[in-house]
């Protein structure tokens, strides 16, 4: 049983909580994503493709979320992948992961599970030997958010 | 302490041919907190995250990944390496508040 003074204490805490969310959220993030993502790719273009983003369109449970980047590259010395980096557009940070590979890699391949905070883009870019950069965007619906459970 | 920490799972085969590809899976015990979340009466609970994994085969590095506060607590990640000879696989996961866990794999390369 939550006591009366506690319930107040959350009421207000909830109430300052919001409070403290710029108004233009959407703005916000979406410039610190821009910024992430210039971050790694400077002033290069990101060009679509070679990159295969498998995430479920539809996630029911953004607390832990399936994902697998493939890469499309034969991995030798010559032409491989050196780095892949996932973003998502509406998390509080747009950083979920950035891995390094290699010609020792063999296959460009990885999977994890994210965390995905609302419904968005969730991005992944590879980077190339040759300094290319590649990249796919999948539009996601999410019903639970991450990041709301006590 | 050690027991409590040293919670990963590396999912290495045990042999494999020369030259093949072969898929690695790990798996660390952790909670992955944000520094996000609030408690109940509204304070931030501090972050506490895993931020790197690096994998060395015989000392080499082949894999390194950084985690952010966006990755699924109990991390999970998934990825491939080229069996070139016979040796041993380590995983260094590193982390915040001294996080750090290191486990070893054999593999057998005919």
């Amino acid at each position: 049983m939550i006591s009366r003074r506690a319930f107040l204490l959350l009421t207000l805490a909830a109430g300052t909580a919001r409070a403290q969310l710029p108004p233009n959220i959407a703005e916000v993030r979406k410039a610190a994503l821009q910024e992430a993502i210039g971050k790694v790719v400077g002033n290069s273009p990101v060009r679509t493709g070679r990159v295969k983003l498998d995430i479920p369109p539809l996630i029911d449970n953004g607390n832990a979320v399936p994902v697998t980047v493939e890469v499309q590259s034969p991995m030798t010395q010559a032409d491989h992948v050196k780095a892949i980096h996932l973003f998502t557009e509406r998390n509080p940070q747009p950083y979920v992961l950035s891995v390094q590979l290699g010609p020792r890699s063999g296959k460009a391949r990885i999977a994890t599970r994210a965390r995905i905070g609302d419904s968005g883009d969730v991005i992944a870019i590879a980077q190339m030997s040759d300094g290319s950069f590649w990249s796919e965007s999948v539009k996601v619906i999410v019903t639970l958010s991450a990041c709301l459970e006590e | 302490m050690t027991d409590l920490m040293a919670r990963v799972v590396v999912n290495v085969p045990a042999e494999a041919k020369k030259g093949e590809v072969i898929e690695i899976r790990t798996l660390a015990g952790h909670p992955m907190e944000t520094g996000f979340r609030r408690t109940q009466l509204g304070e931030l609970v501090p972050r506490d995250i895993i931020r790197s994994l690096v994998c060395a085969y015989n000392g080499v590095e082949v894999f390194r990944a950084e985690l952010h506060p966006a990755i699924a607590a109990n991390p999970l990640l998934t990825f491939t390496t080229v069996a070139t000879e016979s040796g041993t696989l380590e995983f260094r996961w590193t982390g915040d508040n001294g996080f750090s866990v290191t486990e070893k794999a054999v593999i057998k390369v005919v």
